[in-house]
């Protein structure tokens, strides 16, 4: 399965970013191979809003997990419309939180999956 | 004559300043635009019989017309709409009521309905406003802009804006004639003083500083001014008195007939300054 992980920098080695909507990077990893690539947040620099843009971009990728560590209530609804699980990742490097995934040593925090959309 | 009063922190005095000020002259009107937080209403207990809701436009999509096409969020600049798995999300609490995302969608499947987002509460002679955000509504601005429109028909509109140097700030006072920025001798207070002189002078309005609880052990703030050349328009002074009455509601020149004098001498001081 395909994972995103907020990275504070471009190699599976750099400290996980606690932030997500304004997270520099995103690394895309398979879990079943140790392939993996990073791509920019584009939202990160945008004065609002952020997380929601950030939550669509992990969707894109096709992930069906994201480690983290903050998520605001928009990005919230966001990822789990898109069915993905949130995990609250640990203060270590990208690399060391895929292998606490892998062991199932991560909390999700949130109730993936909702099947409806709409806000109101 | 459109005063703001303003500060770079909260719990300066800022209130004191502008509602003594509004207090003390003829033919004035008291607009508190400290829409997330107002309280110029403990002190000058206006009759509140006039209310005005103050609504936007938010965009609601028809999903029978929706084809998810996605132009509605690229047209978007505040990011405020997702659509994912082609289901059109629209966040309220971030949209700016642009009405981009109608335009922009071919179907036709965005219509606009209104919300409110706060109110306007004023007495009958409108000499007393204040707006008053809805809780949980991040959005200050319609707010401020609603209350602006209410403005000017008195000679002397005093504006107690909100703090800081926030958007909500700018659109407060950036049409006002002359800016009171207020402050203590406390070891944040000429840090926070300085927040709010680089937004006045961005803004390029003119500006004096009252300095409150002001006391010989401590002219930090005074010298500063020296300094960079910045008007001192008052000094009230630090007073037991006046921080007594302050906790029951009452303002010192509600009791004092030589506070109400100073006041009305910094309304002449601003005028020599701007004119
Ligand atoms: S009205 Fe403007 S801000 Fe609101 S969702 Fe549409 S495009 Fe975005
Ligand atoms: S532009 Fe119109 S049709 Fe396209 S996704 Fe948005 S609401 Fe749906």
């Amino acid at each position: 399965m395909k994972i995103a992980i907020t990275s504070t920098g471009k190699e599976i080695t750099d400290l996980l970013e606690k932030k997500f909507g304004r997270a520099e990077f995103f690394i895309i990893a398979d879990t079943e191979n140790s392939e993996y690539k990073v791509i920019d947040n584009k939202a990160a620099m945008e004065a609002g809003g952020a997380g929601i843009q950030a939550g669509q971009t992990i969707i894109e990728e096709k992930a069906t997990a994201l480690i983290t560590g903050n998520v605001g209530p928009n990005a919230m609804k966001v990822l789990t419309s898109g069915n993905i699980a949130i995990y609250r990742g640990e203060s270590v490097s990208v690399e060391a939180n895929i292998s606490l995934f892998k062991q199932k040593k991560l909390q999700q925090i949130n109730t993936a999956v909702a099947s409806h959309f709409g806000m109101k | 004559m459109k005063i703001a009063v303003l500060s770079g922190k909260g719990g300066t005095g800022k209130t004191t300043v502008s509602a003594s000020l509004a207090y003390s002259l003829h033919n004035s009107q008291y607009v508190d635009c400290d829409v997330e937080e107002p309280n110029g209403n403990i002190f000058l207990k206006a009759s509140l019989t006039e209310k005005e809701a103050v609504m936007v436009l938010n965009p609601v999509v028809n999903d029978d017309l929706c084809t998810g096409c996605g132009a509605c969020q690229q047209a978007c600049q505040f990011n405020a709409i997702a659509v994912i798995n082609k289901k059109v999300m629209i966040f309220d609490n971030i949209c700016h009521s642009c009405g981009a995302c109608k335009i922009a969608c071919p179907t036709g499947a965005i219509s606009e309905v209104p919300r409110e987002v706060g109110i306007i509460e004023s007495n009958s002679s409108h000499t007393f406003m204040h707006g008053k955000l809805n809780l949980n509504e991040p959005l200050t601005i319609p707010v401020i802009l609603q209350l602006r429109k209410k403005m000017n028909k008195y000679n002397h509109v005093i504006i107690d804006s909100a703090p800081g140097a926030s958007c909500t700030v700018v659109s407060t006072i950036e049409d006002c004639d002359y800016c009171v920025l207020v402050t203590e001798p406390t070891p944040f207070g000429l840090h926070d003083l300085k927040i709010a002189i680089d937004l006045v002078k961005q803004l390029k309005l003119p500006f004096g500083v009252v300095v409150n609880k002001a006391m010989d052990s401590d002219t930090s703030i005074q010298v500063f001014c020296k300094e960079q050349n910045i008007d001192v328009l008052m000094e009230l002074p630090y007073s037991k008195e006046i921080a007594k009455n302050y906790s029951k509601g009452i303002l010192p020149v509600q009791y004092s007939n030589h506070y109400k004098d100073e006041f009305i001498k910094l309304l002449a001081t601003i005028k020599e300054r701007t004119s």
